[in-house]
């Protein structure tokens, strides 16, 4: 047990960190399930990390409430811009979420009476502990596997292969993307939170573009033909920087590497059933 | 026979295109009807129109007394109304028995609650499904491949499959786009049995054809469309004698029409 | 001061539109979205501040330098990255990925080269004088800046609009297939693409990096969020649109910073981006048709 107290003491942040980068990529991949490219998901991990922070530092708000409240605030942001964004799709869908991505940004940056501008919050109680991260990433595991199997996921994957047949199909393609995305920004904020309450300092800078790039990768590097890909991408992407941590700068310029590599030869991420299935020689077949 | 689709002075521009003028069509409650014309004669857009994937600039539909007009795709298809693709559309990554279970998607009767909890709803719902999909595949005999993907199959699968996928849907009135295009002789009898089996099920069939010989031999009732307008109506005798149709088609130098409505009539 | 506002804001639209112009071209000819042209733009500024810090470089000299140099990269990004991805016929938004990732390389190799403080381009590279005009008096940077600027679109809009090859061009951003099998060598004009894009890009951060006088590895990433902002706002693929969005934009920031105060100033990009995309997704030149193969 000793040996387990030291890793800890030392690795504890590193495996919490971990767990909330997966959330981050299974809130992505449930959007890109839907043939969504929405690049919004460190914004809406800002407004769940600041709403439930706020909550927390000023009011005393119980930890569960402010976690709550840290899903319920992107949510509800999502909900709001997702009705006249979601019509957009492809190219389009991508830069107004980026540009939406950065408006909250510069807005967390300005509104410094509130949020403390580019000094950001400080003194955030760390409320987190293991457990909440571990069930978080076990429910949202959970309820996503058990999403797939429904109709649910079996109108997602038809939106994302051909929305006008899945129209037709009589799904509400709409509802369905809304959904989509509402719920991914709740799980992205749920990540917030728990990530804000761990580090006990957040600032608008966290919460931009490189995060929201972060988040897209972990997820295709991963894969999102299946859950556990993203949660595989997010292993990689977090331990990376620390394993690669002699090389300063340039491990970053391996993460843009491994980005470029990932894309051009392995397509479908890492965890791809199918190239297991090839390997193995069972082509092609599926339940 | 009471009416099931009703076009009414349907008409459709598209910029300075007149693609539809003045429709006017009814469609009975059962049996098989036919729409045919030359290639560009506005009928793939007929069937936009009715599904609800374009608006007409003028004009009504009625679907069982309902006015389609301004209802999204997937209220139409729930009212009743299913579709195959000229192009084909299967959702190519999905297998056979997830593509048809897509089409049963309205019908399954639990919320997200019974999804969250895994209720006994949701597992019965889930197993009625695939039963019905299984059995919608054996009506094309494809259901020895229920657990293929659908990229596997070959392209006369590949329409059969959107008929059983089309037919998940509960449709009372199945629009077919060129159900028999690019397939050989065989696969076409095949499937001409196929469709008459399904008509007689009760299902209303509106078809969109180019190769006379099987639409002369499924439909009752066909109509005659050219440059957007219905130039005639009538059982296929009628539109084989109609002067019209033969100067639409002859106009349009489509020997392969003429050749076989005159070896039909002989 | 207003007068000198307008100054401000031509100079600054030129540059945008400078920017926006490589932007476009990639996306309407090669059809893909190039986030790695923001790495670009930063590494023609850095490219430009050593020939003239390290070989003395003349100012038009380093300007050159700077379009070639940015050139050869847009080449070898789409020769090593753009290219496979070409030829097996990826949907658009994995190139889109790719170049994320080539900017991820650029920008940190470069701070990693370095450093990530800014630097400054040596005095005495641009002459002090101003020319007064009617009131407005315009730095000989400014000058160059519009002068510069315009004397390139206008070159490209001529090669676009009236050559061989401008048509050739014109024929691929409507179908690559179709232009193809009418002989265009389809190949060969998208590298030739890449290289002027990549150099205009360049070009653009040499000037950037002269007006505001601060290098620094990351400068390319604001400029590529209002890059995104202004093809849209001008309708992705068109170059109209670009030198249009961009000189709206240079205007729309400068005047908001005189009336609202700076630091909204990027805000003023995304907020417009936003509503356009809400409102008229295709922009000013736009279509929304996402092009035959």
């Amino acid at each position: 047990m000793d040996w387990f107290n030291n890793f800890w003491s030392v690795y504890s942040n590193l495996v919490l960190t971990l767990g909330t980068n997966a959330l981050l990529a299974l809130s992505i991949y449930l959007t890109l399930s839907c043939g969504m490219l929405a690049i919004a998901n460190a914004a809406f991990m800002g407004i769940g990390a600041y709403a439930s922070a706020l909550l927390t530092m000023n009011y005393g708000l119980p930890f569960p409430l402010a976690m709550a409240a840290g899903m319920a605030a992107p949510a509800l942001m999502a909900f709001v811009i997702g009705k006249p964004t979601l019509r957009l799709s492809g190219v389009y869908l991508a830069m107004a979420t980026l540009a939406f991505g950065e408006v909250v940004r510069i807005a967390l940056l300005n509104a410094e009476s509130i949020t403390g501008g580019a000094l950001g919050l400080n003194g955030i109680p760390q409320s987190t502990q293991w457990w909440h991260v571990a069930l978080a990433l076990v429910l949202t595991l959970a309820l996503l596997w058990r999403l797939r199997r429904s109709k649910v996921g079996r109108a997602f994957e038809s939106i994302k292969e051909d929305e006008t047949a899945a129209g037709l199909m009589g799904i509400d393609v709409g509802a369905h993307k809304m959904l989509a995305f509402v719920l991914g920004a709740a799980i992205a904020g749920l990540a917030g939170t728990l990530n804000a309450h761990l580090t006990f300092f957040i600032g608008p800078s966290e919460y931009g573009f490189d995060r929201a790039v972060d988040i897209l990768t972990m997820a295709i590097l991963g894969g999102i033909g299946n859950l556990t890909g993203p949660v595989i991408g997010a292993v990689i992407l977090t331990l990376l920087p620390e394993m690669l941590r002699s090389f300063k700068d340039f491990r970053l310029v391996v993460n843009g590497f491994i980005l470029v590599l990932i894309v051009l030869f392995l397509p479908k991420g890492i965890w791809d059933p199918g190239h297991f299935r090839q390997w193995f020689g069972r082509g092609g077949r599926r339940a | 026979m009471s009416t099931s689709l009703r076009l009414a002075s349907l008409s459709r521009h598209f910029g300075g295109l007149q693609v539809l003028q003045d429709v006017n069509l009814e469609i009975p409650q059962s049996g098989i009807f036919g729409l045919i014309g030359p290639n560009g004669a506005g009928k793939t857009t007929v069937f936009n129109l009715i599904t609800g994937l374009l608006p007409p600039t003028s004009g009504r539909i009625e679907f069982n007394g309902q006015n389609l007009a301004g209802r999204k795709p997937h209220d139409i298809t729930r009212l009743g109304i299913a579709r195959t693709f000229q192009n084909i559309r299967i959702f190519k990554d999905m297998s056979l028995l997830e593509n048809v279970m897509v089409g049963l998607h309205a019908q399954l009767k639990y919320g997200s609650l019974g999804l969250l909890t895994s209720s006994g709803l949701f597992r019965s719902e889930e197993r009625r499904a695939r039963e019905r999909a299984r059995e919608l595949l054996s009506w094309v005999k494809l259901d020895n491949k229920a657990t293929a993907k659908a990229d596997n199959l070959s392209y006369g699968e590949q329409r059969k499959l959107e008929l059983a996928r089309a037919l998940a849907t509960n449709p009372k009135l199945l629009l077919l786009d060129e159900p028999v295009a690019g397939m050989n002789s065989s696969e076409k009898d095949e499937l001409m049995i196929e469709i008459r089996n399904i008509s007689e099920r009760g299902y209303t069939i509106f078809m969109i054809e180019h190769d006379m010989r099987f639409v002369m031999g499924l439909c009752g009732d066909i109509a005659v469309l050219n440059f957007g307008r219905i130039i005639a109506r009538g059982s296929p005798d009628t539109i084989r004698n109609d002067p019209q149709v033969i100067e639409a088609y002859l106009g349009r130098e489509d020997d392969e029409v003429s050749r076989d409505a005159t070896e039909d009539a002989a | 001061m207003l007068e000198q506002q307008l100054v401000n804001a031509l100079s600054l639209g030129c540059v945008y539109a400078l920017f926006a112009l490589g932007f476009t071209l990639v996306f309407g000819i090669l059809g893909v979205i190039n986030l790695s042209h923001g790495a670009i733009f930063m590494v023609g500024a850095y490219a430009a501040e050593q020939a003239v810090a390290r070989f003395a470089f003349p100012l038009w000299g380093a300007l050159l330098f700077a379009f070639l140099f940015c050139g050869g990269v847009g080449l070898v990004i789409d020769f090593l990255v753009l290219r496979p991805l070409r030829a097996r016929n990826a949907p658009h938004l994995i190139p889109m990925i790719a170049t994320i990732g080539v900017a991820i390389i650029l920008n940190n190799g470069v701070q990693g080269i370095f450093g990530a403080q800014n630097l400054r381009f040596p005095s005495g590279l641009v002459s002090e004088e101003t020319l007064s005009l009617g009131g407005m008096s315009l730095t000989a940077l400014e000058l160059g800046i519009i002068l510069l600027s315009f004397v390139l679109m206008t070159v490209l809009l001529l090669v676009l609009k009236k050559t061989q090859l401008g048509r050739a061009l014109r024929a691929i951003a409507e179908s690559p297939k179709a232009a193809y099998l009418l002989g265009i060598n389809v190949e060969g004009l998208f590298y030739l693409t890449s290289f002027a894009a990549a150099g205009l890009g360049g070009v653009a951060g040499v000037l950037i990096g002269l007006y505001s006088n601060a290098l620094f590895p990351l400068m390319g990433q604001p400029m590529l969020h209002k890059g995104i902002a202004v093809i849209i706002l001008g309708g992705m693929g068109d170059i109209r649109g670009a030198l249009l969005g961009g000189l709206f934009l240079g205007f729309a920031e400068v005047l908001s910073v005189a009336y609202i105060g700076s630091s909204m100033r990027d805000a003023v990009a995304f907020g417009l981006l936003f509503l356009i995309l809400l409102v008229r997704p295709k922009g000013l030149f736009g279509t929304l048709q996402e092009r035959k193969v």
